[in-house]
């Protein structure tokens, strides 16, 4: 009986098993890239926004504190969004005809909310709160990244879980003395475990094992 | 002739029936996944828009005079600043080294901008043009001689281009500020006298 199969199948069928493999793994390859990057993940992209605030500008240059604006941030959830009001405190007086401040001055007149392009957004069944990460020793920039250099704002981070978990199991890598916390700019000083060991305990900060407890996040 | 349609053969066997229903099951819950139920749970987040208002806020403004339990303003003196419609010279609760720490921690975040560190009505905002008119040095006669009360009132009403901050600084905060700004007025006029003796030691050639 004649063979079914002429024996260069046999080379066909070694590309197709070796081939699918690599096919699979490049595919697992691009879709972790993917999943990383800004694309999907929106991460360091700088969005458009009303007027075009500049974090660099008012913490760096006019060294105001960040607390002038999101007075909310040491005692709520939520660090808080100036109203028009805050703004005109300076802008009443200053770039009064700048075309840029427009808008303000126009929802000031109107008392129109400024319709701002949300920057950084949880899922809503993570429970996030600003207070007690100040309160801990975490500064601004260690999630909002080095807020005095940009003229224009973005999510400096990704929000994934595996991401906040990296410092709820390692707080000392990240943590920082409390008069630290609204520095604009920060590098993490040559002695941050030493130092970061020393603050984890000074300031009372949880256990690794509460803090990576699925219902300290997930209430 | 008659045409008869020939039998249809099952087009899947009892083990691809099976193994098709699986791959269905698991496309499903591909699909499920995609759903974000969870993510975007029916309820606003703070400051988020609506079309439920006209004005768009999902956040609603107090009716006016609303007050919350607990919160009748009736300490005039710790609200206003005043006794019997005169600014008073004294605070309304007792001042500490904490609470003078908790003054200069918020002047240093709100008022410094224009007033400066010390004080002197040269701030990075008044230096960047805000000077029509710039605010006063705290350390001239009229200030040095205003009650106290006088600040805590500025800081609540605004006075003259500054706006008000009660908004942004708590009651308490407001009168632990304007002691914190008696202090910086006592350190711009001080003397070696003012220094306990043991400190003096320290100061030596440091005068600037």
């Amino acid at each position: 009986m004649a063979q079914i199969f002429h024996r260069s199948f046999n080379t066909i069928a070694r590309v197709s098993i070796y081939g699918g493999l690599l096919l699979l793994g490049g595919l697992a390859y691009v879709s972790w890239v993917v999943e990383q990057s800004p694309l999907y993940t929106d991460a360091k992209l700088p969005l458009v926004q009303p007027i075009p605030f500049s974090h660099k500008h008012h913490t760096v240059d006019d060294g105001i504190d960040c607390r002038y604006c999101h007075t909310s941030v040491e005692k709520s959830a939520f660090a808080g969004l100036p109203s028009t009001e805050t703004c005109m405190t300076c802008h009443s007086q200053l770039w009064t005809n700048a075309a840029m401040l427009e808008p303000v001055r126009a929802s000031f007149l109107t008392g129109q909310s400024i319709a701002w392009t949300r920057v950084n957004a949880l899922p809503d069944f993570v429970y996030f709160n600003h207070s007690i990460h100040i309160h801990k020793g975490i500064g601004c920039t260690t999630c909002h990244g080095q807020l005095g250099e940009m003229p224009i704002t973005w999510k400096e981070n990704t929000l994934y879980m595996r991401w906040c978990i990296n410092c709820h199991k390692h707080p000392e890598r990240y943590i920082r003395r409390r008069e630290d916390v609204f520095k604009p700019i920060y590098d993490p000083p040559a002695n941050q475990e030493e130092l970061g060991r020393r603050l984890v305990k000074a300031y009372d900060v949880k256990t690794p094992t509460y803090l990576t407890s699925c219902e300290t996040c997930h209430r | 002739m008659t045409l008869t349609r020939a039998r249809r053969e099952p087009r899947w066997q009892g083990g691809q029936r099976a193994a098709a229903g699986v791959s269905l099951l698991l496309l499903a819950s591909c699909l499920a996944a995609c759903r974000l139920d969870m993510h975007i749970q029916p309820r606003f987040d703070p400051y988020a828009p609506t079309d439920l208002f006209n004005d768009g806020r999902s956040e609603r403004p107090m009716v006016p005079g609303t007050v919350a339990h607990g919160h009748l303003r009736t300490d005039t003196l710790l609200y206003t600043g005043r006794i019997n419609g005169v600014v008073a010279d004294e605070f309304p609760f007792p001042i500490t080294a904490a609470d003078l720490e908790r003054g200069r921690e918020r002047f240093n975040v709100y008022c410094t901008p224009c007033h400066d560190y010390t004080g002197s009505g040269r701030g990075m905002v008044v230096q960047r043009g805000f000077q029509h008119p710039a605010p006063p040095s705290y350390h001239i006669d009229r200030l040095m001689k205003a009650p106290v009360g006088h600040f805590f009132e500025v800081m609540t009403n605004g006075y003259g281009a500054m706006y008000s901050y009660a908004a942004r600084v708590s009651v308490e905060d407001r009168w632990r500020i304007a002691a914190y700004i008696r202090a910086l007025q006592l350190s711009q006029h001080a003397t070696l006298d003012d220094v306990p003796a043991p400190e003096r030691g320290a100061l030596a050639g440091k005068a600037p």
